[in-house]
């Protein structure tokens, strides 16, 4: 009896051929086995978790990417920690992650309550508002290469001077372009994720605001905001931890130029590694990189006062 | 959630008998309807933008007005993109996304199947080994991962990108398909348990059935990911053999530096097969992704 449920996670599949005598025990015991898990849990630990673990690992050793590979003790992270292009890399990281998400949000929630709506033309927009997050990083960043060219851009065609400016070769202006071009690409798809949110709220709660003479500006924000808290944990925790991945984009775009005004985390650590060969480095970068994505995966969590698949079985 | 209190509509008690005209459920938005014009002018410009000049040839690039139409539209600009490999990087595209996502689907079915349907510790650990991973930002792995596909000799094959897109594809298809198997009634499978049907059958023929839309969702979403996946080609591979369309379009980018009109030829022609995609797929596509985030 005791052997047939503790076995149940490995024979389970096997359970409702057992002889009826033993019919309690089925109660535990049946079920699908481990087995299915097997192959997406083999590959999933081959190929992200060993390089989770192997990225700590070789932020102790040198390796330039083809030689041979030595020991280096602390070596990587010392010269990391002080090297002030990490710092750098740091501050540009949180500016684009605080910029993306300020400038994001609002637009998606408002884009989102907007699409929501059941009018044709509305339903029109939201089709056409979806194609950037369809296209590539890389497609993206080389149209508005040639988009923001100062001669022969779009600022030149429609003749406004303050929009025919130097865009990626200004230190100051060009972080502030690259957000832009980031929000451009990934606000719709937060809308989407916002306009499932708002069709999911009872049309009863804005019937009964409707009769307490609620315009439209307070039913947004004392219905249409407050239902959708799991939404905004949901698309922010996507938000933030996407801000620490936006490589291909600034890559392209900029290089992590002008100087080092652009040069995210990510792309500091692909240049510390690939370019300049310092694979020890770029994996000490690296560890920095996985740290703070858990560590805001989680608090964001936290923040939401419950964890994530609780949030979900609610209908955030 | 129902629950959650709201402040404001307690301003007045309505009063009973007064007629209501629903005056919000009617009039027009107006405000609503000018911002929503003014994002899709945001979103639209810049794809005009890209499709004329791409038409134009690189005199009238130096020369017209950027915003205008092209005086003497010409298809040069993409014939030289065609002649350039393009269908060769537009194949291994093809064979690196079908080449992930079915494995993708199959393996994360099964292993969502087992999470929920199942029982046991080492399953509820491989399911929070699984939630982390939604938290590995790949970029940070990057190394450790050029290190094995050295190491195991794959590097520079198409299946150098495939296997490392099929692990990190993992988490959120998990996440998406577990989300809707929960729903699925637990009678059902008790029902045709009792009928001598084992957990492989229910898995493929009363679980599979029932979260399609999920598989359809897991499907499009990884499809567009690996897709558009820029990081795994840059560094996995090398040859142009190897090349897959947006590691392309910025090679030829460098290798074209001066001719804007062609390169803006190669944003749209890569960007092409996907705009196709959404204009045939697109009621599954956006249900599907409302489906699987709103959950």
């Amino acid at each position: 009896m005791t052997t047939s449920t503790t076995q149940a996670p490995g024979g389970g599949a096997t359970a409702s051929a057992r002889p009826p005598g033993r019919r309690a025990s089925s109660v535990t015991a049946h079920g699908p086995s481990l087995w299915f898990a097997a192959p997406a849990l083999i590959i999933f630990i081959a190929f992200a978790l060993i390089p989770l673990i192997g990225v700590f690992a070789l932020s102790f050793v040198n390796w330039n990417g083809i030689g041979a590979i030595s020991w280096a003790g602390i070596a990587n992270w010392q010269h990391v920690l002080t090297d002030e292009l990490t710092y750098n890399a740091l501050i540009v990281t949180a500016k684009v992650m605080f910029f993306t998400y300020i400038i994001q949000t609002p637009i998606a929630i408002l884009l989102g309550t907007f699409t929501a709506g059941r009018q044709r033309y509305r339903a029109f927009l939201a089709v056409l508002y979806f194609v950037p997050p369809l296209l590539s990083s890389a497609a993206i960043a080389i149209a508005f290469k040639a988009l923001l060219d100062p001669s022969f851009g779009l600022g030149a065609g429609v003749g406004i001077e303050a929009l025919s400016q130097d865009w990626l070769g200004n230190p100051d202006l060009v972080l502030f372009v690259v957000v832009f071009v980031i929000a451009w690409q990934f606000i719709p798809f937060h809308a989407l994720i916002y306009q499932g949110g708002v069709r999911q709220i009872p049309t009863s709660m804005y019937e009964a605001a409707q009769l307490d003479g609620a315009n439209r500006v307070q039913q947004f924000f004392y219905i249409t905001l407050p239902q959708l808290k799991y939404t905004i944990i949901t698309s922010s925790t996507l938000m933030v931890i996407g801000a620490l991945t936006y490589f291909d984009l600034i890559f392209v775009l900029t290089g992590g130029g002008p100087g080092y005004s652009t040069r995210v985390l990510a792309l500091q650590m692909y240049l510390t590694g690939f370019k300049a060969n310092d694979m020890g480095a770029g994996a000490t970068l690296g560890v920095i990189l996985v740290v703070i994505g858990l560590a805001l995966a989680l608090g964001l969590q936290r923040l939401g006062g419950k964890n994530q698949s609780a949030s979900q079985l609610e209908g955030a | 959630m129902a629950t959650s209190t709201l402040p404001a509509p307690t301003a007045g008690i309505p009063t009973r008998g007064r007629r209501l005209p629903r005056l919000s459920f009617t009039r027009p938005n107006i405000l609503g309807g000018l911002g929503g014009c003014l994002w899709l002018a945001i979103i639209i410009l810049p794809v005009y933008y890209v499709v004329v000049t791409s038409l134009k040839d690189q005199a009238s690039y130096f020369t017209e007005n950027p915003l205008a139409l092209p005086s003497s539209p010409t298809l040069d600009n993409y014939r030289l993109v065609l002649q350039n490999d393009f269908v060769r990087y537009f194949v291994n595209s093809v064979i690196v996304t079908v080449g992930t996502v079915l494995p993708v689907l199959v393996i994360c079915f099964m292993a969502s199947y087992a999470i929920v349907r199942g029982h046991g510790r080492l399953l509820r650990l491989t399911n929070s080994m699984f939630l982390l991973g939604l938290a590995i930002p790949v970029q940070a792995v990057i190394i450790p991962i050029y290190f094995m596909i050295t190491k195991i000799r794959m590097y520079d094959t198409l299946a150098a990108l495939i296997l490392p897109s099929i692990a990190f594809a993992i988490p959120i298809s998990v996440l998406i398909l577990t989300t809707f198997l929960r729903d699925v009634p637990k009678e059902l499978f008790e029902s045709m348990r009792l009928d001598g049907c084992t957990e492989f059958d229910m898995m493929w023929r009363l679980a599979l059935p029932l979260v399609r839309p999920a598989v359809v969702t897991v499907a499009i979403y990884d499809a567009l990911q690996v897709w558009n996946g820029f990081l795994f080609p840059l560094i996995l591979t090398q040859s142009p053999e190897k090349r897959v369309l947006p590691l392309s379009i910025w090679t030829f980018q460098g290798e074209f530096s001066v001719n804007t009109p062609a390169i803006l030829a190669s944003v749209v022609l890569s960007s092409l097969p996907l705009l196709i995609a959404y204009m045939i797929g697109r009621r599954q596509l956006v249900a599907g992704l409302t489906a699987g985030f709103g959950k």
